[in-house]
């Protein structure tokens, strides 16, 4: 077998690598030390970014890519897969992550976004990419241009789940809406919600999107995790919720356990006992319209 | 027959969809198993490790109790099936990325695995294999794969890429650095449910 024989970068491969994440828990690290307590705990891949999204949201000022150094330290300490942030739109910060062997790049509205008007041509690359959605018809947009997976948006940084929720059942509910409906009625589907027609035929066909979907945004205890899971999500990520919290190292285990365990409340009681206090959070509702982060993109 | 599926984090789903097209194709009645707690393998007649994250799964199976189930059921003649993550998980030796993380392998075959054989995501990538009880090829998905760098006498190499075994049979173990499950082709769930019968 010759390895000029060997096809890199299909949407086979890239959908697939996300399908090996499903069931598990991806972990916002800044540093080595705290992607080392995440594998440790057993998450099955870090996000590197440059400060969690409660940290960006008080620092205010422009979130960019997380400094290369930085990424590179963390690729080289864990086994597991690094992925990380890149800005909505900034195909060269995507670039640059794909040339350090990020595994996959998040193009995410917790940065500041680069281009008001478009989202990264995502078909182009050989990395895959996931994105954040509040609904059917963004996540199919963003799975038009070549994300491999996506992520509820949530509201991130607020440790509050409730955004979260409300994008994973309204993504869910409206999945759920197309069975039954002819394909007259879907093609008016695809219409409304500006999404392309073979995605919506594909999604009612599946009875769920065609790529692995998270949650995501405001996820912070055990309790949390396993609700999204209960909701439909394929794994769970934590962004504040773990370094944010009184003791990281058994918050990042619990949370690991609890989606093993999400539909096992005796289990999930014993997880969550004595491991500290979760992050202390904003409620979400407390965060005016121009400063909540899941309004980016479109 | 009873086939169970290590549901503990991977991609569980669509080998549960493979296993129930194969089963349904062969015209004989079966169930599928997830095996998330201890207590299910010892049901089972077939055991199938899926891909996923080894590091994690590894520690988890540890941490459920289920890793001294599927040692047992191996020791019994149970057919055994590790894809990707799964290889890794059968080895009885691994490379120094597998030490640092103090991987726990069962060690049904004898092999030495190297985790991330052929690099990271970047390097993931599509093939046609060719596999000596196949007449044609078959297309391999390779996502951040290992391979197996050392074989004992008794391992039957099976399929090899520039010198590293993708694909090895030990008795009742099958171990495939590929996902069999992202692909239409049922072959080699096929392949690994015949084994059920003669083992």
């Amino acid at each position: 077998m010759e390895l000029e024989n060997l096809r890199h970068g299909t949407e086979l491969i890239k959908r697939g690598f996300a399908r090996m994440q499903k069931g598990g828990v991806i972990m916002d690290v800044t540093n080595p030390e705290q992607a080392r307590i995440a594998e440790e705990a057993g998450a099955v891949a870090v996000m590197a970014l440059q400060a969690v999204p409660a940290d960006i949201r008080k620092a205010g000022g422009v979130a960019r890519m997380a400094d290369p150094e930085i990424v590179a330290q963390i690729i080289d300490t864990v086994t597991i897969p690094v992925m990380a942030k890149a800005r909505i739109g900034h195909f060269v910060e995507a670039e640059i992550l794909e040339s350090l062997g990020a595994d996959m790049v998040d193009e995410s509205e917790v940065l500041t976004p680069a281009d008001e008007m478009y989202h990264i041509d995502k078909t182009g690359f050989t990395v895959p990419f996931v994105c954040g959605a509040r609904n059917l018809g963004e996540a199919l947009r963003r799975i038009n241009e070549g994300a491999a997976m996506i992520r509820t948006k949530g509201e991130a940084g607020t440790g509050d789940v409730r955004e979260a929720v409300r994008h994973m059942k309204k993504i869910m509910g409206e999945v759920r809406e197309l069975s039954g409906k002819d394909k007259e009625e879907l093609i008016k589907v695809a219409r409304d919600i500006e999404a392309p027609i073979e995605l919506v035929l594909e999604s009612a066909d599946l009875q769920r999107l065609p790529v692995v979907n998270f949650a995501a945004g405001g996820v912070a205890t055990p309790a949390d995790a396993a609700l999204m899971m209960r909701l439909g999500a394929d794994g769970v990520f934590v962004g504040s919720g773990i370094f944010k919290a009184e003791n990281p190292e058994m918050m990042a285990k619990a949370v690991v356990e609890a989606v093993n365990n999400y539909d096992n409340p005796e289990k999930l009681a014993e997880i969550s006992r004595g491991i500290g206090s979760g992050m202390k959070g904003m409620s979400a509702d407390t965060i005016p319209p121009e400063e909540a982060l899941q309004t980016r993109g479109w | 027959m009873r086939i169970g599926i290590m549901a503990i984090q991977g991609d569980v789903s669509e080998h549960v969809d493979a296993v129930e097209r194969a089963l349904c194709e062969r015209g004989i009645g079966g169930e599928v198993l997830e095996i998330r707690h201890e207590g299910i393998v010892p049901r089972c007649d077939a055991v199938i490790l899926p891909g996923g994250e080894s590091t994690t799964l590894g520690r988890l199976i540890e941490r459920e109790g289920i890793a001294g189930e599927i040692q047992n059921a191996a020791k019994d003649g149970i057919p055994v099936l590790g894809t990707c993550a799964g290889l890794i998980l059968v080895a009885t030796r691994g490379d120094e990325q597998v030490h640092k993380t103090h991987q726990h392998l069962l060690g049904l075959m004898d092999v030495k695995v190297n985790r991330n054989a052929f690099g990271r995501q970047r390097e993931s990538f599509e093939v046609d294999l060719d596999l000596p009880f196949l007449d044609s090829p078959y297309t391999a998905i390779f996502i951040r794969a290992p391979a197996i760098m050392d074989a004992g006498p008794e391992v039957d190499v099976l399929s090899t890429i520039n010198g590293r075994i993708v694909a090895a049979r030990q008795k009742n173990v099958l171990a495939l650095a590929f996902h069999p499950e992202l692909t239409p082709d049922l072959r080699l769930h096929h392949y690994f449910l015949d084994m059920i019968s003669v083992t």
